[in-house]
């Protein structure tokens, strides 16, 4: 989904806030959310890509105007409603206030049909795809071409695994873009490396 | 004037006791679990881990070509941590012309058993929108005054492929000890938006 977590390349924000040595955490409870969020995922109450999902679903609001920590915890309480563990009512009830979740899901979608295999040296394009549900792949390579520098092992489609959706794992490949082809005459010169699962990707002529 | 079913939003810590509540009434059994995983997160996945890596690639050319070549298995061989769902580690080596900064555009993914868990500015809007595009900008103004003919290259970590950096060795550290020259090694320059002096 084109939401307002596809931060790349996005203008109008301004200085990053850097110190030396910045902290992880600024409270317990950033902890906390941090761990219950890994716990559920290793207790099978839901994967990584759902739990991704989850927060990209929140209400634009409120995704911009929580932290971090903030938007972990709405995913994981989100999918707590959703798998069945606890209503929305008492999640709240127990908060002992308004319990702000995050929007519903969209459908997902398998693999392509038939994949393309690809090799480093190999030019690609992402397809100019628009998807209502999940999907790992930044907004500014879309439609962009790009050289395979490097494969890594399969992992889960994405697209189908925030969903419950049967597919297939697929490799992702390193794919290298200038910086001047995704933002012409807008942008600093330098290479971007993405990884993009093979789904995403076309051969390039 | 307020609306009959206006709720205040509960304050955060609320919310997490709400949710950790549900989880032990479901039968999860949480204590244990949970209290690992925050020591984890502040004591075991930690840049000391990262800086191990380097250090020992730094000091021995046979290491360093197999953490270049499979970082998985070069960082099982030093009992250091990965999750499951990270299965392949690419390390990233700077050399005088070359500079590697990574990032996460769609949320904050991290290598973060090795260099820890994200710090604040990486997760940040600011960051994650803007150092995808002008990442020369931005690492002048986090400080880091690259040359200009020094190219750069940026690791977006959109996939549960893991990034790490394997800074350059200051020149003063050579023959130092592994154990001295891990602990020049800084988180930011595992990320890539420092270099070591």
């Amino acid at each position: 989904m084109d939401g307002v977590h596809d931060l790349g390349g996005k203008q109008g924000f301004g200085t990053v806030r850097y110190t030396f040595d910045a902290p992880a955490f600024h409270a317990q409870w950033e902890v906390r959310a941090n761990s219950l969020y890994a716990f559920a995922v290793r207790r099978g109450v839901f994967n990584m890509d759902e739990y991704r999902y989850a927060i990209e679903r929140m209400d634009p609001r409120h995704y911009l105007g929580a932290g971090y920590y903030e938007r972990s915890l709405t995913g994981l309480a989100t999918l707590c409603v959703e798998k069945g563990l606890v209503t929305h009512e008492e999640l709240e009830k127990r908060a002992g206030g308004a319990f702000p979740l995050s929007g519903r899901s969209a459908g997902g979608r398998s693999n392509v049909s038939a994949p393309q295999r690809f090799q480093p040296g190999d030019r690609v394009r992402v397809r100019n795809d628009f998807v209502p549900g999940h999907v790992r792949m930044p907004g500014y390579v879309r439609g962009k071409t790009g050289v395979v520098v490097g494969v890594s092992p399969a992992y889960p489609f994405p697209d189908a695994h925030a969903h419950g959706v049967e597919a297939r794992d697929e490799p992702t490949y390193d794919v290298r873009f200038r910086s001047q082809d995704l933002w012409p005459d807008s942008s600093d010169p330098a290479l971007v490396h993405v990884g993009v699962f093979e789904s995403y990707l076309e051969r390039a002529t | 004037m307020t609306t009959a079913h206006f709720k205040p939003t509960a304050p955060i810590e609320a919310r997490v006791k709400a949710v950790e509540s549900v989880l032990r009434d479901r039968g999860f059994e949480p204590d244990e679990g949970l209290s690992q995983l925050d020591h984890a997160a502040q004591e075991e996945w930690v840049p000391q881990n990262g800086a191990r890596l380097v250090a020992r690639a730094w000091s021995d050319p046979a290491f360093r070509s197999r953490l270049l070549s499979n970082g998985i298995a070069a960082v099982a061989e030093m009992g250091l941590p990965m999750p499951r769902h990270h299965r392949h580690l690419v390390v990233l080596e700077n050399t005088p012309g070359v500079h590697n900064v990574i990032c996460c555009s769609l949320c904050s993914c991290t290598a973060f058993t090795l260099i820890g868990l994200p710090p604040d500015w990486y997760k940040d809007f600011e960051y994650r929108s803007r150092i995808v595009r002008e990442a020369r900008t931005v690492l002048k103004e986090m400080g880091l005054a690259l040359p200009a003919d020094t190219e750069i290259r940026v690791w977006d970590t959109t996939a549960d492929t893991r990034y790490m950096v394997l800074p350059e060795q200051p020149p003063r550290s050579v023959g130092w000890a592994e154990d001295q020259l891990a602990q020049l090694v800084t988180r930011d320059s595992l990320i890539g938006v420092s270099r070591l002096a």
